[in-house]
């Protein structure tokens, strides 16, 4: 094999390795990706039903309903507009009323959310970051209101 | 005043580290040797000043000096020592410090071990780490400085992030740090080479121990991080496609297809531009890695506090290091020589394949986890890219590395054989389609965690199919009289090689046994009986217990197989009252290679606790798996081919004989 014809080897493979991976990336991105809304997005923008979503706010306080079993309800708001969330699993360690919280899962056809994961933050100073977008989105939050504790940052 | 020393000594360290990255390199640029012999001892004076600042901080913490805002923040009095000495790094400035801290280590470490190096790469190489150090250095000293006083100290700290208070803190940072950062030193040797414009394989021998120990670093630091969140976040998962996961997984798979390839330069002297290549991108995905987790842009247990300004500072060192680089290597990379042919089916040939799968998988998990970034910085849209994207994309990918590796081992370099590489895998493939058959019929399940657990007993044995041939030549009583002899002949690095294949293949045996666990999420009460796999667990009682600076409630559950007790465990749920915070603790028992895990919620108010099982078979090999990969670069390290001697006599050689024509 001539040195040319070597490197049309090489330079197939590894188009043929990069077309693939585009391709694989195309498909995935389509249908594997999954919008992150609010409680107010989600009833401005009223997805399909069965739409994977991610939705976050706070836990309203005084909503959380525990049912028998492992289920529970629970609404998230963000002091505009609310959803109510359903969920059967264990609740994070850091979930709270009056917390934020991110949801993943669908909306079902009672407009009820039903939710497959749940998740707090990871430190009780912060406020996951989607879901203080959100909060401030709708004016409720401010830049540093729970930044109490942290006088040197 | 300890506390004062510590800045004054990084401000130094700075001084130090603006000398360096100006004076080694006008030295090699006049040819002035006493210029670049400054390097070194700066280098070493530079870590000195940097370890003692380290210390400085770590004093403050373990004194609980509260007049500091980092211990304040992060540290209370009641705080076990070692999570005193661990939370040094368990917060944003901290963790910087530990950064930049390990940058020093590597410098030190080519100042104190490359004695034999060309003087004017050794100069060019301590001049681009200095470079690095600088820039990281003032990111310290301007917008996060671990050393800020208090005017006011308050009489007790905030406590560190119960997340964080764990073994895994004192182990998973500083070991993902030396193989993150590490890998600056490739970076550096690239940057040095492409200034130099010598780039052979006396380059490529130099280089390689230093990717290698970094690689080392990686595995381990990434396999310790994955089991620390497996076993706390109670989830029983071990793997999340996190985007600070990918952060680490990133420089690992391109530091992995380097080593590979390093491998072909040295032995063949191919692939040099791309071998250049590769070492910018390891370090420049760390760079990116520190980028995302330590900028804020990403909500994590890793982004401690974010501040806009310090992401924009890290953004502009990215910008400069990998333009700067990249600039550097379009520059220079076009006058490198062609290299040794080889044809497509041969030992280089399989690695180029290797490299081409590796980065590809690494430029899949890139898009996936920047893409969401690049989306809402864009239209405001906020997405998520989670585990189904990277099973579509990383996993096929990934899934062919495993089928090639046994048979690039078996291929001659040059011209290799496919057919005869196959042959000699017959035992392998044997063993593979055997363990398929008998896993089916014995297990059933899933197919995809059949069809994976057949491909990882072939990877495990085909791993040690080349030394295994190499060893028992002939047959009969003689062959293994013989082999003893021949396995100490045999280089390491051969070894090391089968070793590192084969602790991948186990963990991906241990990964596709997790199609055959249980999970159950119930509520129970003392007394209550739970089946789990082969398991029967009772759950005995609910009992308060008071830790150091926690107060928990453990569940002690028995388990029992077919009535014999085997283990009891106590998962937990903790509350740290100066953070006014939760956390779990995962009861784990390891049962063989598989484990019982158990996790428990809150007690409800009929005084149930809602409680999550699971059974996972050989999930133990996952980690283990990472430790015998760990365990073959260390024995490629110790090769002799690696150690100073014989990299001086070859560039002795090499400099001494006209290079041939090619």
């Amino acid at each position: 094999m001539t040195r040319k014809k070597r490197r049309l080897v090489l330079i197939s493979s590894a188009l043929l390795t990069l077309s693939l991976a585009v391709g694989l990336v195309l498909f995935a991105l389509r249908d594997n990706i999954v919008f992150f809304y609010g409680p107010s997005e989600l009833a401005q923008k009223a997805p399909q039903p069965g739409t994977r979503l991610r939705i976050g706010g706070l836990v309203k306080e005084g909503s959380l309903k525990r049912l028998d079993g492992q289920s529970v309800r629970f609404a998230v708001t963000d002091m505009k507009s609310e959803v109510e969330v359903a969920y059967t699993g264990l609740l994070p360690d850091l979930f709270k009323e009056g917390q934020g919280v991110v949801a993943e899962g669908a909306l079902g056809e009672d407009h009820v959310f039903r939710a497959d994961s749940v998740l707090a933050k990871h430190d009780e100073r912060y406020m996951p970051r989607d879901v203080a977008d959100a909060l401030k989105k709708q004016g409720v939050w401010q830049e540093g209101a729970q930044q109490l504790a942290s006088p040197g940052k | 005043m300890i506390v004062e020393t510590g800045h004054y000594a990084l401000v130094l360290a700075l001084a130090l580290a603006l000398v360096n990255s100006v004076l080694p390199i006008w030295g090699s640029v006049t040819g002035d040797r006493r210029l670049m012999a400054v390097a070194p001892s700066v280098a070493l004076m530079g870590f000195g000043l940097v370890a003692y600042a380290f210390f400085a901080l770590t004093y403050a913490h373990v004194a609980s000096d509260f007049s500091l805002a980092n211990v304040v923040e992060n540290s209370h009095s009641a705080k076990p020592l070692i999570y005193k000495i661990s939370g040094v790094w368990g917060n944003h400035e901290g963790s910087m410090l530990l950064w930049v801290l390990v940058l020093a280590l590597f410098a030190a470490a080519v100042a104190l071990f490359s004695s034999s190096m060309p003087d004017d790469l050794r100069a060019n190489v301590l001049a681009v780490q200095s470079w690095i150090a600088s820039a990281f250095l003032l990111f310290i000293l301007l917008t996060s400085n671990p050393f800020a006083r208090l005017a006011n100290a308050p009489a007790e700290g905030n406590d560190l992030n119960p997340l964080l208070q764990d073994p895994g803190l004192a182990i998973h940072p500083p070991l993902l740090y030396l193989g993150y950062v590490g890998l600056s030193i490739t970076y550096s040797f690239a940057a040095a080479a492409l200034i130099s414009g010598r780039i052979d394989a006396v380059f490529a021998r130099f280089v390689r121990p230093w990717t290698l120990l970094a690689w080392i670093c990686l595995t381990l630091g990434i396999a310790m991080g994955s089991y620390w969140a497996y076993y706390t976040l109670g989830w029983g998962g071990f793997w999340f496609w996190d985007p600070v996961e990918n952060a680490s997984l990133m420089p690992w798979l391109a530091a992995t297809a380097l080593l590979h390839c390093t491998a072909v330069m040295e032995k063949r002297e191919a692939l040099k531009i791309w071998t250049i290549f590769l070492a910018i991108l390891a370090f420049s995905l760390s760079l990116i890695g520190t980028f995302l987790v330590r900028s804020g842009v990403l909500t994590s247990v890793h982004a401690f506090a974010s501040d806009p300004q310090r992401g924009i500072f890290i953004l502009l060192i990215l910008v400069v290091f990998i333009g700067g680089s990249l600039a550097l290597f379009a520059w220079r990379a076009g006058g490198l020589k062609q290299g040794g042919l080889f044809a497509p089916v041969s030992r280089e040939g399989a690695l180029v394949l290797n490299n081409l799968l590796l980065t590809t998988c690494c430029a899949t998990v890139f898009i996936g986890t920047l893409y969401p970034l690049a989306l809402e910085a864009l239209t405001g849209e906020k997405i998520s890219v989670g585990p189904p994207f990277f099973n579509l994309t990383f996993a096929p990918l990934f899934a062919p590395l495993f089928v090639l590796m046994p048979i690039g081992q078996n291929l001659a370099w040059k011209r290799g054989d496919f057919f005869g590489a196959a042959q000699r895998l017959i035992v392998a493939i044997g063993a593979g389609l055997i363990a398929m058959l008998a896993l089916a019929a014995w297990r059933g399940g899933p197919v995809v965690s059949v069809v994976l657990s057949g491909l990882a007993i072939y990877v495990i044995v085909g791993s040690f199919a080349d030394l295994g041939r190499r060893l028992f030549v002939g047959g009969g009583a003689t062959a293994i009289m013989g082999a003893g002899q021949r396995a100490l002949r045999l280089p390491r690095q051969a070894f090391g090689t089968a070793f590192a294949h084969a602790g991948l293949g186990v963990t991906l045996l241990g990964l596709a046994a997790t199609g055959w666990g249980a999970e159950k999420i119930t509520a129970l009460r003392p007394g209550d009986e739970v089946e789990i796999g082969p398991y029967q667990l009772t759950f005995e009682s609910v009992q308060p217990r008071a830790g150091p600076n926690f107060a928990e409630r453990i569940g002690r559950t028995a388990i029992r197989s077919s009535g014999v007790l085997i283990a009891t465990i106590e998962p937990s749920t903790r509350f740290y009252p100066a953070r006014k915070m939760n956390r779990s603790e995962a009861g784990i028992a390891t049962i063989g290679l598989g484990q019982v895990y158990m996790s428990i919620a809150d007690v409800a108010a009929n005084g149930s606790v809602n409680a999550r099982v699971f059974w996972k078979p050989l999930v133990s090999l996952i980690w283990i798996g990472a430790l015998i990969m760990a365990f073959g670069g260390c024995l490629s390290l110790s090769d002799r081919g690696f150690r100073i001697g014989v990299a001086r006599r070859a560039a002795k050689a090499a400099a001494s004989s006209p290079q041939p024509a090619e």
